[in-house]
């Protein structure tokens, strides 16, 4: 699904990304983790499109990413992002309604039944009560699950998440990651996730990449990236690894430093 | 959407219409309401020559020659400066933005001003020659301004709007310069710069008229676009919107209808500033309403303010800008704290 190769990218001299390469099958949902500046932000960007690489090459469905309309690869590729969308005077249903935008022609009109579709939506991320209300009334939570109903009604088969869970309480995080992984079930979506949370994407991700000053320092299992030396050095703290006692994952516990 | 939009819509026109009526038989020579309408049906094709004419040939001179033109004039401009201001906002997402945000009308006032200044008014092309040099220097200021902003494939916001600014008070100095240096005691650049629409006649208005055409298309092609990038830049490009592309472009229009409406009747301010907002707060946000509606009643908004520039203290005009701003500003104010009140409940 996603292919990417040798890629690199730099901003006003510092180099972001490092000569990376990885791929992502089909169905699969894989985790980019690293610490802060470490380019995963970046890797998205160019991934989704937005932005183009110095060197390297991204295929998207086999196909090079540079080769695809903006609107062609919108039908296919949705993107949530961390900051939750503005308080604009929209209500949800029309905000959910933009993400019918790639499929509809110049009219605004589009083959089939859209206003099903967006109801189906609305219905499965129980936004039907709030759906003639507009984002100005909405807590951060409740809009970034207007964002999340925006992305579900692009249809898409490729998801980009970057830090989605970011501002949200740990109950409202859980609630986005369930849904996602439900949606990523009953459609066989890929989906390729930046978190921040190392626990939350030891849970979610069949696979993790971690980045480290724009390179990959290791791609694989939780487990095998997960790895209390790997951490230290990548992270600058010790933590410890343990199993999950109900899931089996590995977790992080944070040791504080007065601890040593 | 589309129910909203007919409902407003034949909300609008009736306004309109009801408007020009009105504003056709006030004025220094009154016309009776039953006169105006006779007239317009006569001018009907079809229906008009079953209309008897029961009213005095001079009504029928006064209203067709010289009210109507003025009318038709002030509507169009209206209407460019209102659809230009939604474009600004759209794309600066700055409520503050009007058409002016960039300097068109200070480059247009320079063009204009300058010609007063030396006495070319009416060099090479007559009538025309203060309406072309002033479309061409406002055009000219776009491009000096989006140089400046550096402006090739993809540009910030922010820079476009500092650039504006500051070129455009580079430009509104070299205005006062003039007026300052001017000698005559009526000042004819101080007027030009308050905008009005006395004196104009047809062949303005069927000028004016293919720039509102062509900038109301480009608008209203891109208003899901515009409503998209209300989300976001990021947003908007996420669903497939070329962004940069559509600001550029977006701006662009926005300019000629400015530019069209500034040549050819001076700098009317507020209007494209407060219609948008007034429209806004009527329909909401969605850009498919508000380009179309903001059209709409910018034009009766300055058709009254017309009217009133040149009733108010006949025979004297005031002129345009004045009233605009005048009658504007204390207008908006009451429906900001009037929505104050309707959200506080």
């Amino acid at each position: 699904m996603i292919e990417v190769q040798r890629l690199s990218k730099s901003f006003g001299g510092r180099t972001v990304l490092d000569d990376v390469s990885f791929a992502v099958a089909p169905g699969e949902t894989i985790g980019i983790i690293g610490p802060n500046g470490s380019g995963k932000s970046t890797l998205l960007r160019l991934v989704s499109g937005v932005e183009a690489p110095d060197a390297g090459t991204i295929r998207l469905d086999g196909k090079p990413l540079g080769a695809y309309a903006r609107k062609e690869l919108a039908r296919w590729l949705a993107v949530l992002q961390q900051d939750a969308l503005p308080p604009v005077a929209f209500t949800v249903r029309e905000v959910v309604e933009m993400g019918r935008f790639p499929f509809q022609n110049w009219l605004g009109d589009e083959s089939g039944d859209a206003a099903q579709r967006i109801d189906a939506v609305l219905e499965k991320l129980h936004l039907i009560p709030l759906a003639d209300r507009t984002l100005e009334h909405l807590s951060g939570g409740e809009r970034q699950r207007v964002a999340l109903a925006k992305a579900m009604a692009q249809q898409p088969r490729l998801l980009l998440l970057d830090e989605p869970t970011t501002y949200l309480d740990i109950g409202f995080q859980l609630q986005m990651m369930d849904t996602v992984r439900r949606w990523q079930r009953e459609e066989r979506l890929t989906v390729a996730a930046v978190l921040h949370d190392l626990n939350l994407a030891a849970q979610y991700c069949d696979r993790l990449m971690l980045l480290h000053r724009g390179r990959i320092v290791r791609i694989g299992t939780p487990w095998e990236v997960l790895e209390r030396s790997l951490i230290a050095e990548v992270y600058g703290t010790e933590p410890i690894v343990t199993a999950h006692p109900v899931t089996g994952a590995p977790q992080i516990l944070l040791q504080p430093g007065w601890m040593n | 959407m589309k129910r909203k939009l007919l409902a407003w819509g034949a909300f609008g026109l009736a306004l309109l219409l009801g408007s020009v009526v009105l504003s056709l038989s006030i004025g220094s020579a009154a016309i009776p309401l039953a006169d105006v309408w006779g007239i317009l049906l006569k001018h009907v094709p079809l229906v008009g020559d079953a209309v008897p004419v029961t009213w005095p040939e001079s009504s029928e001179q006064i209203m067709m020659k010289v009210r109507m033109p003025r009318i038709a004039l002030g509507l169009l401009v209206g209407a460019c400066l209102s659809v230009a201001g939604a474009g600004f906002q759209g794309v600066l997402r700055n409520p503050l933005a009007d058409p002016y945000t960039l300097g068109v009308a200070s480059g247009a006032s320079v063009g204009a001003a300058f010609l007063i200044q030396f006495e070319l008014q009416f060099a090479l092309l007559g009538m025309w020659t203060v309406p072309v040099v002033a479309f061409l220097t406002g055009i000219a200021t776009l491009w000096v301004v989006f140089r400046l902003a550096g402006v090739q494939g993809r540009f910030r916001t922010e820079t476009v709007i500092l650039a504006g600014v500051v070129v455009s008070a580079f430009l509104s100095a070299i205005v006062s310069f003039m007026v300052s240096v001017s000698n005559k005691v009526i000042n004819e650049i101080l007027y030009w710069l308050m905008g009005s629409l006395a004196m104009r006649g047809w062949p303005y208005a069927t000028v004016v008229l293919p720039y509102l055409a062509a900038g109301l298309a480009v608008l209203l092609a891109y208003g899901r676009s515009l409503n998209l990038l209300a989300l976001g830049e990021r947003h908007a490009a996420h669903l497939g919107v070329r962004v940069d592309r559509m600001k550029r472009n977006v701006l662009f229009a926005s300019t000629i209808l400015t530019a069209a409406a500034v040549s050819v009747c001076g700098v009317i301010g507020f209007v494209g500033l407060i219609t948008p907002h007034l429209v806004r707060l009527m329909v909401g946000p969605d850009y498919r309403l508000l380009v179309p509606l903001s059209a709409v009643f910018g034009g009766v908004y300055v058709l009254w303010a017309d009217t009133l520039a040149r009733t108010a203290l006949s025979p004297m005009e005031i002129p345009l800008g004045v009233v605009t701003a005048f009658v504007g500003a204390p207008f908006f104010a009451y429906l900001l704290w009037r929505q104050k009140k309707l959200l506080k409940g």
